[in-house]
């Protein structure tokens, strides 16, 4: 066993110790590495003035992606390479050509989102060779700036990834291969766990380790990507213990096809699942394109999207509309399954018993001919939560009546929930706008929505009506949802 | 004298006013080493403060055990109001109606009760959450229509501006409407939150690096809080990461606790609220309730306006006053009232004090004006831009020239803006199409919108009115730049330097440029009312004049020619056709002959004056004109929009820095349609604000702003009035611009009704209140 957690700081090896199980990585930067160049703008994942690069061995491949430093723990680093904004200038002083685009374009006023709209960027330099304004403006969903209105952000984006001056200067691309070398030496095949004031960390070496920490620790909290868990940290000042992180066991990560549908390991992060998700399920894109921020869909997983059992949480309504299966593990019980939806009992209350964990979730594709769709209705178009969140699985079968309906949503109760109502009401009847209209008045049956900063009982309610009228014009033939861009825009 | 280098001399100076310069931080803002408060090298023995907050709206505090806050780990001391040596207020207001911490009665859930400092700022959170607070509860309203049926107080006097007959006027009008309009307020989200650090001095001593708009004012409010003079304390702020208005007054809380535990336990104290604490505890933008009574003819001429602005105040005075009159001088906007009669209601809510934010009570007095053009529209069946350019002020001396403040507007070239944008933006074209387009879309629904900005330029304080500056040039010919402006990303230490390299003629990296502070500069105004380079420029101009004049003298005797022919030339002066020398060695010879190069500006507006009593006068020195259309679609299904294009002509005279004035503009634009559109405040029924945090509260992403944005500047502009350069104040006029959001919105909702039903749209233009609209509108349709 071990009881230390290593990974790479720019060009330094760090090697810590004495840390506490929810100690940030931002505060580790400012405080203690006196980096300042990374800034704190809310501590919460939602500005983005804390980003930061983590690289990481994925598949034998070293891929750097944008996180928020505000939530990330020190324990989740182990093996990595943290890039901050001070690792771009040459050591000439010399400025990287994103942040030479961004003055020429006069990308800063206050300044102090700056080094996070710099660091975004690099991470989509990194990461796309020719990034269109839909791509740079998906790139930045998870940065605040209210300052510039981001047009002169946009432009300098724009203009320095079509330019891409000689990447052969990049701090990155030049020591690729030295940092995968480092970070290979890094990697750790045992339990890792540091205990401080009485607190400790548990860094597992395997799911089968991780199931023997939760046995012997059943009140312990389960991180993974720490989008939610952050939060109760930073801003609930909640103590969590003994914190057991998940994001580095390969066995989570993997993603697997079969007859059964895509298998996605509790440890996928929505950018891992993105390609094959969108692929299999076109529908589900422009929910994933929606969810949080780029950096937030670089650390948050779908395992920790159903696990904490939020009643907004946007993957749960989709994933129940396709029938998915929620796949459970425990030392004591091994591995057991469930229809997802049976896994949310009540506010706060699922299905997991002590010591065990979400170890995947199997998403069956739908049929060939099976209308599927999920709109997701927030205040704000991007890195917002939904107001509601509905998602619609038809088929029609004979003499094109509904032979199938599987409707469900969130934020319309204290669970993600069927509509059962409404698609009692569809089903067998002919998909037509009168059956539309008199299945509508099923949705008083199925929900009784509340009133809250988000949206009021009264919008939620009547929203989740006309998205049935949505769903059915769409099905019709005729797109209905407002796109920003269209399809293969630039 | 090495003349040779001369030949090569350039004809012109890198960065003279007028040109396009990047922001003087530029290349550290992106590299992450331009220094802000919290990164600057911590003091040994640092100590950190965190605030303990009401969890009540309104109660009498009964009992308070602070023992667990004591003993919990770390922490060093508890504050109260009675640790307070001096007074226990930070009214900025002079009302003594806003307690530092507060004693016995709390007005406000979220208010601060007491402080606590600890050696790190997690032990000072943490602990902060200990407190045993008993409280007697006593009745509370948080919004306008509670304050109205409570008959609440107001927080300070309000104003009435009148002109005719407005009451027998609107008897007489062929047409008349009456109605009403909600406006929200908005947090001003500047990404640095509030940051003070003091450090104890010897004596009564005491520094302060504060994250503020107004350093003066925090040395003032140190010095009542701790009971000291003012010569005791000193504040600098190099930048803030924004501020908006946001740290005019709000920052006095943090820099008097920071000074005052400082003093107290003698050691370095850095206060740094979590966000969630900072939008609690720190005022926002007002809410509005605009009630209005137009009188108007079949052509949609104005006869007369009778409105109402009552405004949410929040618990105290803070600028509520000045915010509510400047919603009248704006309730007008760009048109001509032959009668009116305004009246504003400052009114006392349990919220947080609301305070400064750009635009002052200009956009919300221009938002409920707007409304009033849409009504007539509406009701005429005519496009609002028509109404609009009915009404428009016409030209000096024309007899519709007068605001509803008596002040004669004579610089009018709102009509230009308007018809040069309604070409270049191919508004008619446009709009036609869109009411094409609505006719056969059955979900979607386009809105297209012009609106007119017209903003008075000028604190209407007089006295604010007033800038100083400190210039030296050293004998290296290096210059030292000082003035009492502050820097919070909109560039007004880059305009400044511009001003005195073009009046010394030097490269503009020959001018350092140094951290505001009240050691140099004295008694300055906050850096507010857009005002900032109108301002600080003229009095750094009127310092390096000084300077120059001195230097004159001493060449026309030194080299015996007249005065008039010594030239600043691009770094280097000419003295007649004598001599031509560079400017370091002219000055270095100017040192020897014991000349003084050092200079204090001083500046003050000229004409203004304002009797509020009487609601007369010329509270401003000029007006900054601009317009702007926006497309918008929304999906009558749900309510969710896009800006789909914005096309922007705006008026800042002839721009000092054209790069910093269109990003004044554009920046300003987004922040105006966040307020307008997503940005929602929302108060539960403990009178709680609910939305404190980025999470729940929406300001625009790059996804949000203008799918295609056009912005230029009217470069034929100049100002007619004597400022720096020509130029035009820019900070707050463009915030306004982002009406035409709101108007095009509304123009989308009416297409369901047939555009003949005034959709009444209130303010922010959530998805939610956009389909409550349209089924509004259709259930009323016939
Ligand atoms: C800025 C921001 C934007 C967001 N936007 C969205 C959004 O648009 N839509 C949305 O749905 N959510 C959103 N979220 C919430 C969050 O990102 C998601 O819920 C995310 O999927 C959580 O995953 P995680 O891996 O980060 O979970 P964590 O924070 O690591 O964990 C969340 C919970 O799940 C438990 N857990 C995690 N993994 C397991 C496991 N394998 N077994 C058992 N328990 C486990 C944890 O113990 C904890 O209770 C947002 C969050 C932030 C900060
Ligand atoms: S500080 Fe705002 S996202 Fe991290
Ligand atoms: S430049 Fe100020 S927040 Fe972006």
């Amino acid at each position: 066993m071990a009881s230390i957690i290593r990974f790479l700081l720019n060009g330094e090896e760090v090697a810590l110790s004495d840390i506490a199980p929810t100690d940030t990585l931002l505060d580790y930067l400012r405080l203690r590495k006196r980096l300042t160049g990374t800034k704190e703008g809310c501590a919460e994942g939602d500005c983005g003035a804390c980003t930061v690069l983590v690289g990481r061995l994925v598949d034998g491949a070293l891929a750097y992606e944008g996180v928020n430093a505000c939530i990330r723990f020190l324990g989740s680093l182990s093996g990595t390479h943290v890039v901050t904004v001070e690792h771009l200038a040459g050591s000439d002083g010399a400025l990287h050509p994103i942040q030479q685009a961004m003055v020429d374009y006069h990308g800063s006023q206050c300044g102090f989102c700056t080094p996070g709209f710099v660091m975004s960027l690099y991470g989509l330099w990194l990461s796309h060779e020719n990034p269109g304004r839909p791509e740079i403006e998906r790139a930045l969903q998870g940065n605040l700036c209210r300052c510039t209105g981001y047009e002169p952000i946009v432009k300098a984006a724009l203009a320095v990834t079509r330019d891409r001056p000689s990447v052969l200067f990049d701090p990155l691309e030049k020591t690729r291969t030295e940092i995968m070398a480092r970070l290979w030496t890094m990697q750790v095949n045992e339990r890792v766990t540091i205990s401080k004031d009485g607190l400790s960390l548990i860094v597992p070496s395997s799911a089968q380790d991780l199931a023997e920490v939760l046995a012997d620790n059943p009140q312990a909290t389960v991180v993974a990507g720490s989008t939610d868990v952050g939060l109760w940290v930073t801003k609930q000042m909640r103590q969590i213990n003994p914190v057991v992180f998940i994001n580095h066991l390969a066995e989570l990560q993997a993603v697997d096809l079969s007859s059964d549908g895509i298998r996605i390991g509790a440890g996928v992060t929505y950018s891992q699942a993105m390609e094959v998700l969108a692929r299999n399920i076109p529908g589900l894109q422009p929910l994933l394109w929606r969810l949080g921020g780029e950096q937030v869909r670089n650390m948050g997983t779908i395992g920790g999207n159903i696990a904490n059992g939020s009643p907004i949480g946007d993957m749960p309504p989709p994933l129940i509309a396709l029938g998915a299966t929620v796949h459970l593990r425990s030392a004591a019980g091994g591995q057991r399954s469930m229809p997802l939806e049976n896994y949310f009992i009540a506010y706060g209350k699922q299905a997991r018993e002590p010591g065990e964990f979400v170890e995947a979730v199997t998403v069956p594709r739908p049929a060939r001919d099976a209308h599927f769709a999920v709109y997701k209705i927030s205040k704000r178009r991007d890195e917002d939560i939904s107001a509601l969140c509905g998602a619609f699985h038809v088929v029609l079968g004979e003499g094109g009546r509904v032979s199938h309906a599987v409707i469900a949503f969130g934020g319309m109760a204290a669970t993600p929930k069927r509509a059962r109502a409404v698609e009692k009401a569809l089903l067998g009847k002919p998909w037509t706008v009168e059956t539309i209209e008199a299945a509508k008045a099923a949705f008083d049956q199925d929900y009784q929505p509340l009133t809250d900063w988000r949206a009021t009982a009264d919008y939620r309610q009547l929203t989740a009506r006309n998205l049935l009228t949505r769903f059915y014009l769409e099905t019709t033939g005729e797109p209905q949802e407002l796109k920003r861009f269209a399809a293969g825009e630039a | 004298m090495d003349n040779k280098a001369l030949d090569i001399a350039p004809l012109e100076i890198r960065g003279p006013m007028h040109s396009t310069l990047r922001h003087d931080s530029a290349h550290k803002h992106v590299s992450g080493t331009a220094e802000y408060i919290d990164d600057m090298p911590e003091p040994a023995g640092l100590l950190h403060g965190a605030l303990g907050l009401s969890d009540r709206a309104h109660a009498e505090i009964l009992s308070m055990d602070l023992s667990a806050v004591t003993a919990y780990p770390g922490v060093v001391a508890v504050l109260t109001g009675a640790d307070v040596p001096g007074e226990n207020d930070v009214s900025p207001s002079g009302k003594h109606d806003e307690p530092l911490l507060a004693d016995r009665l709390v007005q406000f859930h979220g208010q601060p009760v007491f402080a606590v400092i600890a050696e790190t700022r997690d032990a000072a959170r943490r602990a902060a959450r200990l407190a045993k607070i008993t409280y007697r509860d006593l009745p509370f309203w948080t919004d306008i229509d509670g304050a109205l049926a409570n008959g609440a107080p107001v927080v300070t006097d309000g104003m009435t501006l009148s002109r005719g007959d407005a009451r027998a006027a609107l008897e007489d009008a062929p047409r008349r409407l009456k109605g009403e309009m909600r406006i929200g307020g908005q947090e001003h989200f500047y990404l640095e939150g509030h940051i003070a650090l003091a450090i104890p001095g010897e004596d009564e001593d005491v520094t302060v690096w504060s994250s503020t708009q107004h350093p003066s004012e925090v040395q003032h409010m140190v010095g009542h809080v701790l009971g000291i003079a003012s010569n005791a304390v000193t504040v600098n702020t190099r930048r803030m990461g924004g501020g908006f208005g946001g740290k005019e007054t709000q920052g006095n809380q943090f820099a008097a606790l920071a000074a005052l535990a400082a003093k107290k336990l003698k050691r370095a104290v850095k206060f740094r609220p979590d966000r969630d604490e900072d939008m609690t505890a720190t005022g926002k933008r007002h809410d509005f309730l605009v009630s209005y009574d137009v009188g108007f003819d079949d052509e949609g001429r104005i006869h007369a306006v009778d409105a109402t602005y009552a405004a949410r105040c929040g618990y105290s005075a803070d600028l509520s006053g000045p915010v509510t009159d400047r919603a009248l001088f704006h309730a007008d906007n760009s048109y001509f009232y032959p009668n009116v009669h305004l009246t504003s209601k400052p009114l006392k809510t349990h919220t947080v004090s609301n305070t400064a934010f750009r635009g002052f009570g200009g956009p919300q007095g221009m938002v409920g004006c707007e409304r009033i053009i849409e009504e007539i529209a509406y009701a005429l069946g005519k496009d609002p831009l028509e109404i609009r350019k009915a009404n428009f002020y016409g030209p000096k001396g024309s007899g519709r020239d007068v605001t509803p403040y008596h002040q004669q507007v004579e610089d009018n070239i709102i009509d230009r803006v308007v018809s040069e944008l309604e070409a270049s933006s191919d508004y008619q074209e446009r709009r036609r199409a869109i009411i094409d387009f609505n006719r056969n879309s059955r979900v979607i629904r386009k809105g297209i919108a012009l609106t007119p900005v017209k903003f008075g330029i000028s604190f209407t304080m007089t006295a604010f009115n007033q800038a100083g500056a400190l210039v030296h040039v050293y004998s290296d010919g290096s210059i030292h730049l000082n003035h009492g402006g502050t820097e919070m990303g909109q560039g007004l230490y880059t305009k400044v330097a511009q001003v005195l390299a073009d009046a010394f003629q030097v490269d503009i990296d020959k001018v350092k440029i140094t951290a505001t502070t009240t050691a140099k500069v004295p008694n300055t105004s906050a850096t507010a009312a857009s005002s900032g380079t109108d301002l600080n420029g003229a009095a750094a101009y009127d310092a390096a004049r000084q300077i120059k004049t001195r230097l004159i003298a001493f060449a026309a005797e030194r080299w015996n020619v007249a005065p008039e022919s010594i030239r600043f030339a691009p770094n280097r002066v000419e003295i007649g056709n004598k001599e031509t020398i560079p400017f370091p060695d002219f000055i270095r010879l100017a040192y020897f002959a014991r000349v003084q190069l050092s200079a204090a500006g001083f500046y003050k507006t000229p004409k203004i004056h304002w009797d509020r009593a009487a609601g007369r006068g010329t509270p401003f020195y000029y007006f900054a004109y601009g317009a702007s259309v926006t497309e918008v679609s929304i999906d009558t299904l749900t309510g969710e929009y896009l800006i789909d294009r914005a096309d922007i002509l705006h008026d800042v005279g002839k721009s000092l820095n054209p790069a910093l004035d269109i990003g004044q503009v554009e920046g300003a634009y987004v922040q105006g349609m966040g307020w307008l559109t997503t940005e929602e405040l929302w108060w539960d029924n403990k009178g709680r604000l609910r939305t404190h945090a980025p999470s729940t509260y929406k300001i625009p992403l790059a996804s949000d702003r203008p799918k295609i944005f056009n912005v230029s500047l009217a470069e034929w502009s100049e100002n007619t009035e004597a400022t720096i350069g020509k130029s035009k104040a820019v900070g707050e006029p463009p915030f306004m611009l982002a009406i035409s959001v709101l108007e095009a919105l509304s123009m989308a909702v009416a297409s369901v009704a047939d555009y003949r039903i005034c959709p009444r749209l209130d303010a922010p233009a959530t998805p939610e209140r956009i389909l409550m609209a349209v089924e509004r509108l259709k259930a009323a349709r016939t």
